[in-house]
């Protein structure tokens, strides 16, 4: 594979299928133990150690185990997906294959968002290429007791389904709506079985980290961060794209790497993100600080804050699957909210009632979606009080007292 | 009421408490995806056709159709035009891009061509944040449409390419 691009971890230089043969010499308690203490933790958004999540599902007791590549990236300004999908395929596959041997899988399933049909032909077409090749299908490298294959699975453009129970459903034949959490699909998963959900990104990282082992990886980046993040740049820049760096980068030396100028705020973590005004641009990417899933979004000082809290708004009412009050109710609240405040009609006492609102989706929703619809509401208010004015006059009608 | 397919029966036979057949209904999304490829959008007899295939009730069918935004279950154009309306696209001038669009070709957002030969839709994120404004035609991303290039799209896809 030719490496055009430069990184610490998943875009450094590998061989191919090397760490597929390491992982098969050292075994299957060898790989679980080396995930676990290299503290790889999930790419998707939420972080959880993919080495306590491996270790669930191949100590479960079920012959039908399943390992998932969520790839329905949906979160506005991430695409380091879809860059991956289509120059690190096989890197990707490889990451599955032995995520599959170390849980004991026969069946796994990539979860492509419908936006991204037109990689589908070349996710299938490598596929057939791995299976001449002995790395899919019966007796995997010769091993007599290891098979294991992939299909191909497509969303048809619904971002809750990113949401980990809900892409499952959505596996399942059902509408994609969020689960219950617990159980967790390491435990019920697909069909009932055992499921192992992770990020196109953390598979990514797994071959190199088998490979050039548990020292190496945590030698970059930060203490509680292990390795590193690729980050979509997008919005107000010239370099706008997909870069790798290691946690404990700092916003403003990201915005170098983007050549951005005049920047006024910076939106990590897409819309279910936070919006850092210039004094927070020291902050850094990692689990300790400021997590994301990826999604950097450039303001420069031209652009109205509270415009682009209202896309982010009208992004949630318009993908909330509706399941719960908080979510569905709460929304539409805000985004009516914004607007007064846009009017300069909301006063203190409403805009009160509005952030106690927000605190209560963010505790009360469902699923991830509506725990963080509030997020850039509340971070506007916080941190970009120039650029709305409060009312004097107190409204008639208020949120909780009728 | 759901009827029970054979696998579930199976199922329920072994004492599993599971509440939906295997493998059978998993193929609900694929099967809809193929019927859409096909026809460009699913209609109530297809819709009872699937049911009675996967012997479920047709209000399944229609509650996983009407979830999902690249379903349809009205007729379309030939081609559906997708303008992003997500925040980079809206930074570079998306809605310009929309009212191009809209004004090329004489219909609303939501609406077809009279010739029926093309759909205009909104949609959010298309994961082309670097490239933006960007548009989905079918299946096809397309970065970089600023208002200019809006004709050559649709002349691109008049002319069949
Ligand atoms: C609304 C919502 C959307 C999500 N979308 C994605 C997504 O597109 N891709 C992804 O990997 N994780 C997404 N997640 C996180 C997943 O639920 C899950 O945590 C993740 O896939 C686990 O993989 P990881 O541990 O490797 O990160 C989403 C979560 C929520 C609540
Ligand atoms: S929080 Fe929103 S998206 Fe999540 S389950 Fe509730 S209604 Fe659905
Ligand atoms: S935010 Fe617009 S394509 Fe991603």
């Amino acid at each position: 594979m030719e490496n055009k691009r430069k990184g610490p971890v998943v875009f450094s230089e590998i061989k191919s299928i090397d760490a597929l043969k390491e992982a098969l010499r050292i075994g299957r308690v060898g790989v679980l133990d080396v995930v676990r203490d290299s503290n790889l933790k999930g790419r998707g958004g939420a972080g959880f150690p993919a080495g306590v999540k491996w270790n669930l599902a191949a100590s479960a007791n079920d012959d039908k185990k399943y390992i998932v590549c969520n790839a329905d990236e949906g979160e506005p300004g991430t695409f380091k997906d879809r860059v991956l999908l289509t120059e690190y395929t096989r890197l990707i596959f490889e990451g599955m294959i032995i995520a599959a041997y170390a849980i004991g899988a026969k069946k796994g399933f990539i979860y492509l968002r419908g936006e991204y049909r037109s990689i589908f032909p070349h996710l299938v077409n490598t596929m057939a290429e791995m299976r001449k090749e002995n790395l899919l299908g019966d007796g995997i490298l010769k091993n007599k007791d290891f098979s294991f294959d992939i299909e191909v699975r497509l969303g048809f453009g619904a971002y809750v389904c990113g949401e980990e129970t809900a892409l499952i459903e959505s596996l399942e034949g059902n509408r994609g709506e969020p689960r219950n959490r617990p159980p967790f699909p390491v435990y019920t998963g697909y069909n009932g079985h055992p499921t192992v959900v992770n990020n196109v990104e953390t598979l990514a990282n797994i071959p190199h980290i088998i490979l050039k082992g548990v020292k190496w990886f945590k030698s970059i980046g930060t203490e509680k961060s292990s390795g590193s993040k690729i980050i979509s740049v997008s919005g107000d820049c010239k370099k706008p794209g997909v870069y790798e760096v290691p946690f404990g980068t700092t916003v403003k030396s990201i915005l170098k790497i983007a050549a951005a100028s005049d920047t006024k705020a910076v939106q990590v973590g897409g819309a279910s993100g936070v919006c850092l005004p210039k004094s927070q641009f020291d902050r850094k990417i990692g689990f300790e600080d400021i997590s994301t899933g990826g999604s950097i979004i450039i303001f420069n000082s031209k652009r109205d804050m509270l415009d682009a809290a209202d896309n982010f708004l009208h992004f949630f009412q318009e993908e909330s699957c509706g399941q719960c009050t908080p979510c569905r109710e709460g929304i539409p609240v805000l985004i009516e909210g914004l607007e007064l405040l846009k009017r300069g009609e909301c006063d203190k006492k409403y805009l009160d009632d509005l952030l106690s609102l927000a605190e209560t989706m963010q505790l009360a929703s469902k699923c991830g979606l509506g725990q963080s619809a509030p997020n850039m509401f509340v971070s506007v208010v916080d941190n970009f009080k120039s650029e709305y004015k409060l009312s004097k006059n107190t409204r008639k009608e208020n949120l909780f007292h009728g | 009421m759901t009827k029970i397919c054979s696998v579930e029966k199976k199922i329920r036979s072994e004492g599993k408490d599971l509440i939906l057949c295997d493998e059978t209904r998993s193929e609900l999304l694929p099967i809809l995806r193929r019927v859409q490829d096909r026809k460009g959008y699913i209609s109530d007899k297809d819709m009872q056709e699937i049911a009675d295939r996967l012997g479920i009730h047709p209000v399944e069918v229609y509650s996983v159709v009407t979830f999902y935004s690249f379903l349809n279950y009205e007729k379309q154009g030939s081609t559906v035009i997708r303008v992003s309306n997500c925040i980079s696209n809206l930074l570079a001038g998306s809605k310009k891009v929309l009212r191009e669009f809209e004004k090329e070709l004489k219909i609303k957002s939501g609406q077809t061509t009279k010739d029926k030969k093309i759909t205009l839709k909104e949609t959010s994120c298309i994961g082309m944040c670097d490239k933006a404004p960007a548009i989905m035609v079918n299946d096809k991303l397309v970065g970089n449409v600023t208002p200019k290039k809006v004709q050559q799209v649709i002349k691109g896809i008049r002319n069949g390419k």
